[in-house]
């Protein structure tokens, strides 16, 4: 099987359509075998290592295991030990932290995010998300001309960051340690960490979304077919 | 990744990573976000906590789709049992 990697495409245009999906997940028992003998090797970038074809296969399948051990939970729910009370919002609660295991697990414990989602799942505690208080004062841009110009590193135009006068450093400050209590188990870290974290958070939860929406196509594509007795 | 440490003048006493770095990863993070009002009008910087701000807003949303995606998966799983077993079977084999 050829080129399991797919390089960096740009984050724009998000469209493994769900007839990718649906041929992939019918590959999957084939090319399981393959995909652990091509291990990470798009791991230098994190672009390529969420993008990739062997993960999305890989989060897909524990997707699909996971999501089916919600489902026999909450079916055989007399006295079961964790089983959701039939509320909708429990249930949709217990399929998101499922789906957010299976993703921390194909994240393979290098990330903190998805160390502390494992964590909290064993420590039997939910994630919090905490509302954000509303950030009012803006923030003084200053176009100095000096500062760091990363020319070879962006693709199509040279975007540089604004220099970080002393007025904004606090404000930066600030929306950093927002973002690091929307991202799980960051919310004492340093700065650059909690920005690494969530640029990998991002891509963690784009791919997520695509999954489930794909799945969620097919589920219900398939409902509309015809009725078994 | 980022090789230039020499502009580390500014040490701010909380972190003590040189701007450069933090640069760096805002801008990577800008360039995950979706561009929205980000075209090429605007080529030029970008100002740290503009990207911040969209960042936190994109991970919430992200996180409400994530949510309202697993609401709606979660009723389409009670509601089609045996077809749906079936249909999982057959993808996993």
């Amino acid at each position: 099987m050829a080129s399991l990697i797919s390089d960096t495409e740009p984050p724009s245009h998000l469209h493994p359509t769900s007839t990718d999906l649906v041929r992939r997940k019918k590959r999957l028992s084939v090319s399981s075998s393959s995909a652990s003998s091509s291990l990470t090797t798009g791991d230098g970038d994190s672009h390529a290592r969420w993008r990739s074809e062997k993960q999305q296969r890989n989060y897909s399948a524990k997707l699909i295991q996971a999501l089916r051990q919600v489902r026999l939970s909450s079916s055989s729910a007399a006295a079961a030990t964790s089983s959701p009370p039939p509320t909708a919002q429990k249930r949709g609660k217990a399929v998101r932290e499922a789906a957010d295991r299976a993703l921390a697990v194909s994240a393979r414990g290098r990330t903190l995010w998805s160390r502390a989602i494992l964590s909290n799942r064993i420590k039997l505690k939910f994630r919090k998300q905490k509302r954000q208080r509303p950030a009012a004062i803006p923030a003084v841009i200053t176009t100095g001309s000096s500062s760091s110009s990363s020319g070879g590193r962006s693709k199509k135009r040279r975007v540089t960051v604004a220099k970080l006068n002393k007025k904004s450093i606090p404000t930066v400050n600030r929306k950093v340690r927002v973002l690091g209590r929307l991202v799980p188990g960051c919310k004492k870290e340093s700065v650059p960490v909690i920005l690494e974290e969530a640029t990998d958070y991002i891509q963690a939860l784009e791919m997520q979304v695509r999954a489930m929406k794909s799945l969620a196509e097919l589920l219900s594509g398939s409902d509309l077919a015809p009725q078994r007795g | 990744m980022s090789s230039r440490r020499s502009r580390s003048s500014r040490q701010t006493g909380a972190s003590m990573i040189s701007e450069d770095q933090i640069d760096d990863l805002v801008l990577q993070l800008h360039r995950l976000l979706p561009e929205l009002g980000n075209n090429n009008r605007r080529s030029g910087k970008v100002s740290a906590s503009k990207v911040l701000q969209e960042t936190c807003t994109y991970i919430r949303n992200l996180n409400k789709e994530v949510d309202d995606l697993s609401e709606r998966l979660s009723q389409l799983l009670e509601s089609t049992d045996s077809a749906q077993a079936a249909l999982i079977r057959s993808l996993l084999m």
